[in-house]
């Protein structure tokens, strides 16, 4: 009883004295679910190479919570880097100006392919972003009237598809992923059928169509996945003519179970995002608070440990998971820029 | 005689056979019943059933690790090449140790040295953290270096999972994550005796990893145990001395019944708004650490409070009032009579709410996920402090991600989360048949 009353007494005394915290001595990192992945790779050799420093915290949570909770302020009780697989938007920046975060520096880790895959044991699917257009859109232009998207097979979109009815399971909108696969697929696609201009033409500012061009449907032939990959994939599992969009990362650790579809002709492969053919990427990208530098132990080594060529070169584990490395110049800028210490 | 006369009466004659319809009736009503009853709790055992079958067969594989026992060679040319280690430590810290598992792999194998690509693969073979493994052998025993030792290390995750079976060797060469060569090399090792599955001390041991192989629960198990202590400490004190307040002292007036709504609309409010709450208040305006388990034991302390009043209110209202008033009838002021003879009476009641509060605080993850806790946490929190993760929040941490390897490890998880769930029902259990009193 004595033994239960001391312990109780030093839990309350901990919990009162909390305010007096001490220093941290451990980075802390928040942020997108697509960069987790890579950060705790590099956080976990991290500490194993660097013994006197603790290995990070990295939390996942989406781009938008992490940036949200970086903005909030300097000081050890914030964090130190948001990992991102956006960039930072200016009202952020903004945000983060107002809590007195001002020095951010953004350094881009390398390059993520998005991924249209299904079934393994399914047909090849060689898709154009107008067909993705036309499949989920929710309004298409038909003999020249803009309507409700009244396809309902893949059949009816282009007739070298299979008769398979249009099933697709896309990021949903809290995801980083989901911007890209607006803006470069659904997007481009308005643009490839020539639906944009006849939303022009039919009155809307270029703005409002290409909105409306980038609003999927509603009726149930795109469903929207709010968790992680491993949600669209049980999903594709569950229903064999499904269509997914996955991360490369994710599609080249589950190839035997997923057929990726070209995309205007291109096979996804980390050759094919470096060098530009494949149309769908996007940079992946972690801003750092820079006021803590020199605060927080370890963070310039983690950041400079991140940037060597042994964690995002052609030939490092981050590759080897499925990040696409930046070209050699690109990641000499990005080493000298932070050494620079520049600032957004 | 006169009983005869009564029984031979017409309308007696009549009544039995009305008697027996009703009776036929209400024999068969009670029969579906309990056909209804035993078909509810046969449901509900073949949900549970299929439910521990999908999660022991797929994770009890991972209770099981493979690792590699293989003779290394501590050559001095690769770790301490000219000879430093004496003056400057960190040249046993920066060496190259994933070099000698790849050399002592191609030796037992077998390859030619000269096949970069095949030397490149064997390495592959053993985990990324073969690097710490030896290293931390090398520097316990630093006498070994120009020896060559006999030492395990563990497997990567694929070769785990190939050995076990979950990758499908049928499907084509080119689509695999293991080529052919290697599913070779691995059934060699294998006839050799040189790879073998071994119990897996590490999932309960080590801390997050981002391999599979060595990703572990043991941060999540202490960061779980931390919170659960402070819940404990903190909830049911103050459930309990609200409770008595409540129930023996307070008067029955509008506001005790307000105080007793808002107590139980609160014990059914989501348990994310109890996350906002900790993030506002113990984060952002007090000023505690981020993914802290303290804030998370606070957190969850705030959730669990509500089930402990109730449970501690229906255990005292459950206490006869006989015993209160024979307490108060011998003499004993009001606070004897609560703590001498009712709070003893109520005990085995209220012990069965704080563990079933707390079992459900053991399963919470959404209110941890707005204070950092849903985090990689790789090293062991020294104290409540520091950064820690939850037994639930591991589980969701290996769903996500993208390995094979870890499909199995969720399902390890889950069971040992529901082999904490069972302990803590268990003891609740024994508790309440140890102190139940009857009169």
């Amino acid at each position: 009883m004595n033994v239960l009353k001391l312990a109780a007494a030093a839990l309350v005394a901990s919990a009162a004295f909390a305010g007096a915290a001490s220093a941290r001595d451990q980075i802390q990192v928040a942020g997108s679910s697509t960069v987790l992945p890579y950060a705790k790779i590099v956080a976990e050799t991290f500490g194993e190479t660097f013994p006197n420093f603790k290995t990070p915290v990295v939390e996942s949570g989406g781009s938008s919570a992490g940036l949200k909770e970086f903005c909030k302020g300097v000081g050890e009780g914030t964090i130190d880097i948001a990992n991102a697989s956006r960039k930072i938007k200016d009202s952020e920046v903004e945000a983060c100006k107002a809590a007195g975060v001002t020095d951010i520096h953004e350094v881009v880790i390398g390059y993520d392919g998005i991924v249209f895959a299904s079934d393994i044991n399914g047909p090849d699917f060689t898709l154009e972003p107008a067909d993705v257009y036309k499949g989920l859109a929710a309004k298409v232009v038909v003999d020249g009237a803009l309507v409700d998207n009244p396809y309902k097979k893949w059949s009816e979109v282009n007739e070298n598809f299979p008769d398979w009815d249009i099933a697709a399971y896309i990021p949903g909108e809290k995801h980083g992923t989901r911007e890209v696969f607006e803006e470069k697929v659904l997007a481009a696609g308005c643009e490839a059928t020539g639906d944009m201009e006849a939303r022009v033409a039919g009155g809307m500012d270029e703005k409002a169509a290409e909105k409306d061009c980038m609003a999927v449907r509603k009726d149930g032939a795109a469903v929207d996945i709010d968790g992680d990959y491993t949600e669209t994939l049980a999903r594709i599992d569950a229903n064999k003519t499904g269509m997914g969009v996955f991360g490369l990362a994710f599609y080249e650790n589950n190839t035997d179970k997923l057929k990726v579809a070209t995309i205007s002709g291109v096979t996804p492969s980390t050759e094919t995002i470096a060098s530009g053919e494949y149309p769908v990427s996007r940079p992946l990208q972690f801003y750092v608070k820079m006021a803590h530098i020199g605060v927080i132990p370890g963070l310039k080594e983690y950041v400079e440990f991140f940037l060597s060529d042994q964690m995002v070169g052609p030939d490092s584990p981050l590759a080897e998971y499925g990040l696409v490395s930046a070209p050699e110049e690109e990641r000499e800028a990005q080493r000298s820029s932070f050494e620079a210490g520049e600032a957004l | 005689m006169t009983d005869a006369t009564i029984s031979a009466t017409p309308i007696d004659a009549a009544s039995p056979r009305r008697r027996d319809i009703g009776l036929k009736k209400r024999y068969a009503a009670e029969r579906r019943f309990r056909f209804y009853g035993q078909a509810a709790i046969f449901l509900g055992i073949l949900f549970l059933a299929i439910l521990l079958w999908t999660v022991v067969s797929k994770g009890v594989g991972a209770f099981q690790q493979t690792m590699i026992t293989v003779p290394v060679e501590f050559a001095q040319s690769v770790i301490d090449p000219k000879d430093k280690r004496a003056e400057d430590p960190n040249v046993l810290l920066m060496a190259n140790y994933p070099l000698l598992a790849r050399n002592a792999l191609v030796q037992a194998l077998g390859v030619d040295p000269d096949d970069k690509k095949a030397v490149k693969a064997v390495g592959g073979l053993v985990s990324d953290s073969s690097r710490v493994e030896l290293r931390n052998y090398v520097m316990e025993n630093p006498d070994v270096i120009g020896k060559t030792i006999p030492v395990t290390m563990t497997a990567n995750g694929l070769v785990d999972s190939t050995l076990k079976g979950h990758i499908d060797l049928k499907v084509p060469e080119e689509r695999r994550q293991v080529s052919d060569q290697e599913v070779a090399w691995i059934n060699q090792l294998v006839d050799d005796g040189i790879m073998q599955k071994q119990f897996n001390t590490g999932i309960f041991v080590n801390g997050a990893s981002s391999r599979a192989e060595t990703a572990g629960m043991g941060v999540a198990i202490i960061g779980s145990f931390y919170m659960m202590a402070i819940v404990l400490v903190l909830a049911l004190p103050i459930g309990v001395a609200a409770s008595i307040y409540l129930e023996e002292f307070a008067p029955k007036n509008r506001w005790t019944d307000v105080i007793e709504v808002n107590i139980n609309n609160l014990a059914a409010v989501p348990s994310i708004v109890f996350g906002l709450l900790g993030l506002a208040v113990f984060i952002n305006f007090m000023g505690l650490p981020r993914s802290a388990s303290l804030v998370g034991g606070l957190v969850l302390t705030l959730m669990t409070l509500p089930t402990i009043i109730i449970a501690t209110r229906a255990a005292l209202k459950a206490v006869p009032p006989s015993i209160r008033s024979a307490a108060l009838g011998i003499g004993a002021s009001k606070m004897q009579m609560v703590f001498h003879h009712v709070l003893p009476l109520a005990a085995p009641g209220i012990l069965t709410g704080t563990i079933i509060g707390l079992a459900q605080a053991l399963g919470e993850t959404a209110p941890l996920l707005l204070i950092g806790m849903v985090a990689f946490v790789v090293d062991y929190p020294a104290t409540p402090m520091d950064p820690a993760t939850a037994l639930p929040v591991q589980i969701f941490m290996w769903a996500n991600e993208a390995e094979r390897a870890f499909v199995e490890r969720t399902s390890g998880a889950i069971i040992i989360l529901l082999l904490f769930l069972a302990a803590m029902n268990i003891a609740a259990i024994i508790l309440r048949r140890k102190f139940e009193r009857r009169w």
